[in-house]
Parts: structure tokens; sequence; C-alpha cells
């Protein structure tokens, strides 16, 4: 047997990877562990990728997302700084708000999508609290760094960060922070505070990437070990693998960095227009502006679609895609089986004429054609807390 | 009487007379994952040793089953097509992908027995 096409690459030795503060917890469980942007990650568990994607959307979901980059920019308005470098509307983000965006290059392509969240000020000075994707948080804070001089960019390797998701996360993490649970139940959709357990300072965020309710919790490294083993005793919550985080993304129709969008692909072809405000497409001020007004005035040559296969057989990442007459249209950026589908879907950019739902398209496996069509995204519908 | 050989892959050949059921081995379903979906050959096929028998497609992966010896496919494991999860459940079992007739017999002197593929094992885990 011989594996082809990993949708999550092994690294070639366990012992060049970092680990996280979660690595002996993982190991422990029972974790496969494989190599991913850098870090020994968790791909499952032993009940394995369908049970674990299916238990996140019935009940909770915890992940150990610590790979990734976290990091405070700071300084004298920097919200407005920073909107040189992103398309998302900073500048009107209140504290205690988060919004996602993406890192523009000078042509309009996506160097990374991020999350953006705005903390209270200190001393005068706007504090941003970001977290990018591991495998570009050292290109991304060297990019930020240079071009943000006047801004102080504080880089945290001493935090963890979790992310607990599903429709009894709410519920779960209130019971473990008692003196705030009202805070926590209520707090809305890309909102965020900081609260203590234990006299540790967490900083939790109502947010995710699985389509569901849920919370990212950024946790100081000596206690997030603790604080993970206390979640993990819920019955109702499992430990989460990288597996089922990209069948849970996928069906939720969001973008994986690297996959999806990359230096190549800019916002409004890749369906994130929603993401760049009125006020930033009128009055621009951030890299590759000149691209993305043409792209939005124009419409991209390309988009990205979705896709639901009609047999059973799992169309994956390159596969091509082309009309039923044979001509060619585009190239699938992510494909898989998705759990709570029971059934193949996959996402991919073709020809801006040929991107209606409903298309009838086929999906080249193996030299054969795979019976798809065109529909819109989420395959699975979100199910964010919209206020009590 | 029949017996088991294994390959470096973790393919497994059952043979019993001139016939062989094939499969993947206990360990090769766990590195795997849930299976989702199993392409089988045609009946009548001719397989050569280490080319590929059928394909098998995870969650997370798909990966190329490969023929330990040579033959002719005359038999396909149909209960895959509804229920791909007997790879996961019983590999060495239920989860048998194609039978093939052996072409040659000797080749069988090219792979693993039983006691052999678990001293292997432990060289790969």
């Amino acid at each position: 047997m011989s594996e082809r096409q990993p949708a999550i690459p092994e690294a070639a030795a366990a012992s060049d990877l970092a680990r996280t503060p979660l690595y002996d917890l993982h190991v422990a469980l029972g974790a496969r562990m494989v190599g991913f942007a850098g870090y020994a990650m968790p791909v499952q568990y032993s009940s394995g990728i369908i049970s674990e994607h299916l238990h996140t959307r019935a009940q909770a979901g915890l992940f150990d997302v610590s790979h990734m980059g976290q990091a405070i920019l700071m300084g004298p308005q920097a919200s407005r700084r920073l909107e040189r470098l992103v398309p998302g509307d900073i500048e009107t983000l209140a504290p205690g708000r988060m919004r996602y965006t993406q890192l523009l290059d000078a042509q309009g392509h996506i160097l990374d999508d991020l999350m953006v969240t705005r903390l209270p000020d200190e001393g005068g000075c706007q504090c941003l609290f970001l977290v990018v994707n591991a495998a570009t948080k050292r290109d991304d804070f060297a990019h930020l760094a240079a071009e943000l001089p006047g801004c102080d960019l504080k880089i945290f390797e001493d935090r963890a960060l979790l992310a607990l998701q599903g429709p009894m996360a709410a519920e779960v993490l209130s019971r473990h922070l008692p003196s705030a649970a009202g805070r926590v139940v209520a707090m809305p959709s890309m909102s965020a505070t900081s609260l203590a357990w234990n006299d540790i300072n967490l900083n939790i965020s109502r947010s995710g990437y699985t389509g569901e309710d849920g919370f990212e919790i950024s946790i100081p490294v000596a206690a997030a070990q603790a604080f993970t083993q206390k979640l993990l005793a819920e019955p109702v919550v499992r430990a989460i693998g990288l597996g089922a985080r990209d069948s849970l993304r996928l069906e939720a129709g969001l973008c994986l960095y690297g996959h999806d969008i990359d230096q190549t692909t800019n916002p409004v072809e890749a369906g994130l227009l929603w993401s760049i405000s009125k006020r930033r497409r009128e009055q621009g001020g951030f890299f590759g502006y000149e691209h993305i007004k043409r792209a939005i005035e124009q419409g991209p040559t390309r988009r990205r679609a979705g896709f639901l296969l009609e047999g059973k057989a799992p169309a994956r990442e390159g596969a091509d895609i082309a009309k039923l007459e044979g001509k060619l249209i585009g190239r699938l950026t992510s494909g898989g089986f998705a759990p709570s589908l029971g059934r193949p879907v996959a996402m991919g950019y073709v020809d801006a004429a040929s991107a209606a739902p409903g298309t009838q398209v086929s999906l080249m496996v193996r030299g054969n054609p795979l019976a798809a069509k065109i529909v819109p995204m989420p395959f699975v519908p979100h199910h964010y807390f919209r206020g009590a | 009487m029949s017996d088991t050989h294994y390959t470096t892959s973790h393919e497994y050949i059952r043979v019993d007379g001139g016939e062989g059921i094939i499969g993947i081995t206990d360990y090769a379903q766990a590195q795997l994952g849930d299976v989702v979906f199993v392409d089988l050959p045609p009946i009548g096929k001719s397989l050569s040793k280490g080319t590929e028998a059928a394909t098998v497609e995870s969650v997370k992966a798909a990966a190329e089953v490969n023929a330990p010896v040579s033959g002719t496919v005359v038999e396909v494991n149909g209960a895959l097509a509804d229920t791909p999860a007997l790879v996961n459940e019983d590999p060495s079992g239920e989860g048998w992908f194609v039978k093939i007739k052996l072409a040659d017999t000797s080749e069988l002197a090219t792979l693993m027995d039983e006691n052999a593929y678990r001293e292997f094992l432990k060289t790969v885990s």
C-alpha cells in the first residue's frame, strides 16, 4: 500500500519537528502524530477522523492549535497602520471585537489570512492581537515588523492556543469559568475578552474554524496542559486532530491557506469580498488595492466554487475540473469525504463564466470523470452564536 | 490448506490452491484511517506483481493497494461498495479487496511469512 497525495503531509524526520506544549498529552491520548508546518501534530486519535468530526458537530471538540502564530501589534494608531497591509476594516474595530482579513502583497495576492482582535488600549496605544497560520508565521511577522516600524510587534512564544468547538462548547467553557459564566455564554460571535482561570490570564474569543459555535483560548504555556485536561475530563469534550479540523472546515466552506488561497490568488476570486468593507473598497490604501479594485469592477476571471459529487469516490486537491463536453475550466484546491453529509465534496477555482451554482462538471480522478455539480457554500450550514 | 504472505508495503495475499485473496494488514488500515471508498479492478484484469490492484480512499488520503504477486482478477469484494469501512473493521477477513488466479506461484518466495512480517513491523513503527 502506498499513500499518494496525503492531505496532511508527513515530515521527513520526527526529530526536526517542533512540539506544542500539549505534545505529551497528545501521545498519552493515543494520537497519531504527523509533521505539519514544522510541528509534530495529532492528525487523529484512536477513534478516527469521522468519529471526531461527528462528535464536534454534535457535542464539543478540543483542538490544539498552538502551532499557529500569536502576536500583539501595539502602537499609536496601530489599527490605521495595519490597514496598509490588509483590506479588512481594522480602524472601525472596537475593543473586544475581532475580524477576519488577509495580508496582501502589491499584486493583491494573499500572503496569509489571519484573525485580528482589538484589545483594550494600553497607555494611549492601540493593541491588536493577531493569529496567523503556522506555516507562514515567520514570514508574516517579518513582513509586519518591516512594514510597520512605528509599531511594536510582540510575538508570543509562551502561549498555547486551544479551540473548543461545537454546540456544547459554551456550556462547558462557562462551567470552568464560574465567576464569568454568564459573560462567556453571552459573548457574541467574533468578540473577545480576557478572563482569569485559577489566576491565569486567558484571552478568549468566540470564533473558530469548524462552522460551529465555539471559542479560541490563548493561554500561558505553563497552564495549558492542566486547563486542557480539565476540559477533556468533561464527558462531552473529546480531543480532535488535524484530520477532522480539515474535514470540518471544508464542510464549512472555509479556505485553507496554502491550498484554497495562496500567493497566486486574490480575495475577490476567492469569494472573500465580504471581508472587505465598503469604506475600504472605496478608499483603498492597502497593498494591491489597484488589482483588487479592478477585480471588483470588472469581475474576477475565475472564482472559487464548491462541488458536490454524485458518487462516493472523493476527488482531491489537484484534480482537473472539466465541463461535460470536456473543456477544462479549473482545478480543485481541496476535496475529500464530508462526514456530516456522508459523501464527498470539494472546492476549487473555475472560469468565472462557468461558476454558477447548478453547473454540471466532471472532476478528473485517475483519468476517470467523476460527476459533480457546483453548489453554494457552506456545504453544512454554519451554527455561529447569534445571541440568546 | 491456506497460507498468508506479506509485502513490505503492508499488503497480504492469502493463498489457497492456485488462487489468492489480497487485502491490507491491520497496520495499514490503522495508518490510513477511516476508509470511505474503494476502487476495485474489473474481473479478468491481469495484474503484475507490484502494480496497482485497487485504490483505497480514506478521509485523509488516497492509497494504492499493490498486487503482492502477478495474476488475473477472478473476483472482487462487492461488499466494499456499500461498506468500505469493512477494510478498517476486519482487514484480514471481510475487508479483502480482490481474489486473483496466481500467474507464477514461485513469486510467493519473495514475500514475508507472518513471523517475518511481525518482525518487519517492529522496524517501521
